[in-house]
């Protein structure tokens, strides 16, 4: 199964502030781990929300709003994807994430839906109506009218 | 309880192949390193309920191991030899003890090597290898190791029992191989994760066409394997090549679980990370130079299909020049029906049957329902309708998958209604 690990913001995070070479250090080095544990599929950080927009929906009106935004410990500063065997192995690598700031922080592990996760919800129509959706997005965009 | 439980499991399957592989450098048996194994685990089950996981669970299952170790290495009373061994302990200790700063240092992954080497030995019977493999290095149950092969588990258990008794029997020593007996353990090792990541890929009979879970353990350990040996071509190629052959599991079979040929699939759905870290994987063998090993050379075929965005960019003449490459090296009829195939795509239907056609006196090809597939599907193409039909009901009558059956005798019964 694959898990996407969240990192969440704060307030240096937020304010554009690099991390220290010793967070640096250990982040590699846990990195590393995950890497020769063979774990890690992809990972990034993001930059500050300032630097980030929203699309708001709302009926068929769209707005778009510029950051920065409040609530920094709701908002995402960066994520892993891992590949693990369980829910609970993915919390047992998180635990061992380097903070050696010592400053409080959070991180969440959301499970990422596979086809077979769908099960009854995705029926057979559900799924050919799916991808007969898909077909037409791409036929829309090979004539470029997308 | 339930959860602490299965934390602990977690805990367990993370550390299992550095533990054993730690303490078989301890006690020299690996049957004798996964009981003390177990014996650590049991007494984190008891205790870290009550107490709450410790902060370096590592560590901790590593000290309990050891003590064990230490224990029976004492309680072993030839006395000169034991002597010797717990001398030889003391001095190791050291480096047994994980530090949590080089937990991951060299000497570790040297052990961890050293285990895959014995799992896979050639001492040992292919089913022995796998099992062994999946146990100690994946950290499976014996009961999922038989759920994943369809087999009973005392058939598992029994064959895990006696692979560790052939290389105890054997004293099979606990080391990296060098030279020209490096190069074939390693052949050994990487023909087992790709057993096993091919019986996760397509199941053989059956109506289950894949069971992922296979596929991403012998992707894990192959990525694992990439680190500890990093100048080995074909271990990158390994890789390369499961990480491409994953990324269509999305996309391989339809709505009512009907496989779907790769030139038919909708590349949209084909997992682009992986697609990306196949490539990554491929780049990485072919910057060490030299030629490419069979695992690299069937990856940069994959990664033909990888890089195309439609079925019709694909660059088969490439690929009939990779399989040729191929063949070479590693000259097998299967290779030789892909390359018809190939050579079909590239110069014509006309230009693949003729490779075919010398392939059908093949004897070990007779049983093989994909030679009867190519062949229909060039003589469609080729617009002889009536012999695609035979060749494809012949195709149908000879592959154990359900689904594929299936599949196929549709294929038989299109070219009916076209002739």
């Amino acid at each position: 199964m694959r898990v996407m690990v969240m990192v969440k913001a704060n307030k240096d995070t937020e304010a554009g502030v690099m991390p220290s070479e010793t967070l640096l250090t250990e982040m590699m080095k846990f990195n590393e781990e995950l890497v020769k544990a063979g774990i890690m599929l992809a990972g990034e950080g993001l930059q500050p929300s300032s630097r980030g927009k929203r699309v708001r929906f709302s009926g068929t009106k769209r707005t778009v709003v510029d950051g920065p935004f409040a609530e920094a410990k709701e908002l995402v500063a960066g994520y892993w994807i891992w590949q693990v065997r369980s829910i609970e192995e993915a919390a047992e690598w998180a635990r061992r994430i380097p903070n050696p700031t010592g400053e409080e922080g959070e991180v969440e592990i959301r499970p990422i839906f596979e086809a077979e996760d769908f099960g009854k919800e995705l029926t057979p129509e559900l799924r050919e109506q799916e991808e007969r959706l898909r077909a037409e997005t791409e036929r829309l965009a090979k004539t470029g009218k997308r | 309880m339930e959860d602490v439980r299965r934390a602990i499991e977690a805990v367990y399957r993370i550390e299992a192949p550095r533990l054993i592989a730690g303490l078989t450098r301890l006690c020299r048996d690996v049957g004798q390193a996964e009981d003390l194994a177990q014996d650590a685990l049991a007494a984190a089950l008891q205790q870290w309920p009550v107490s709450g996981i410790p902060d370096n669970p590592g560590a901790w299952l590593t000290t309990a191991g050891r003590n064990r170790a230490l224990d029976l290495l004492r309680r072993r009373k030839v006395a000169e030899r034991t002597h010797a061994e717990i001398g030889r302990a003391r001095r190791e200790e050291e480096s047994v003890v994980p530090d949590p700063t080089t937990a991951m240092d060299d000497d570790v992954g040297d052990d961890l090597l050293r285990l895959i080497f014995i799992a896979c030995h050639p001492v040992l019977s292919t089913e022995a290898r796998v099992a062994l493999t999946l146990r100690l290095l994946g950290g499976l149950s014996t009961d999922e190791i038989a759920r994943a092969f369809l087999s009973a588990e005392p058939t598992i258990a029994q064959r895990i029992v006696r692979a560790k008794r052939t290389l105890a029997e054997a004293r099979v020593p606990f080391e990296l191989p060098r030279g020209q007996e490096r190069a074939a353990r390693l052949g050994s090792v990487l023909e087992v994760l790709y057993l096993v990541f091919n019986e996760g890929y397509a199941a053989t009979s059956g109506e289950h066409w894949t069971r992922p879970a296979l596929c991403e353990e012998a992707q894990r350990l192959g990525r694992v394997l990439a680190e500890l040996a990093p100048g080995e071509s074909e271990v990158h190629g390994l890789v390369a090549l499961m990480e491409i052959q994953a990324s269509r599991l999305p996309a391989r079979s339809g709505p009512g679980g009907e496989p779907i040929l790769l030139l038919d699939q909708d590349r949209g759905r084909w997992d682009h990370l992986l697609v990306q870290r196949g490539l990554a994987a491929l780049a990485r063998a072919e910057a060490l130079g030299g030629s490419l090993g069979p695992y690299a050379l069937q990856a940069a075929i994959a990664a033909c299909h990888g890089r195309a965005r439609t079925a019709e960019e694909t660059d088969w003449p490439r690929i009939a020049a990779l399989y040729d490459a191929l063949a070479q090296i590693s000259p097998s009829p299967v290779v030789e029906l892909n390359r018809a195939v190939a050579l079909g795509m590239a110069f014509g239907p006309a230009a693949g049957l003729a490779l075919v056609d010398t392939l059908r006196s093949e004897p070990a090809l007779r049983a093989y329902h994909l030679l009867p597939s190519v062949r229909g599907e060039l003589l469609r193409k080729l617009g002889r309708v009536a012999e695609a039909r035979v060749e494809f009901a012949r195709a149908a009558s000879l592959t154990r998958n359900a689904r594929e059956q299936r599949l196929l005798l549709a294929r038989a019964a299109a070219c009916g209604e076209e002739g």
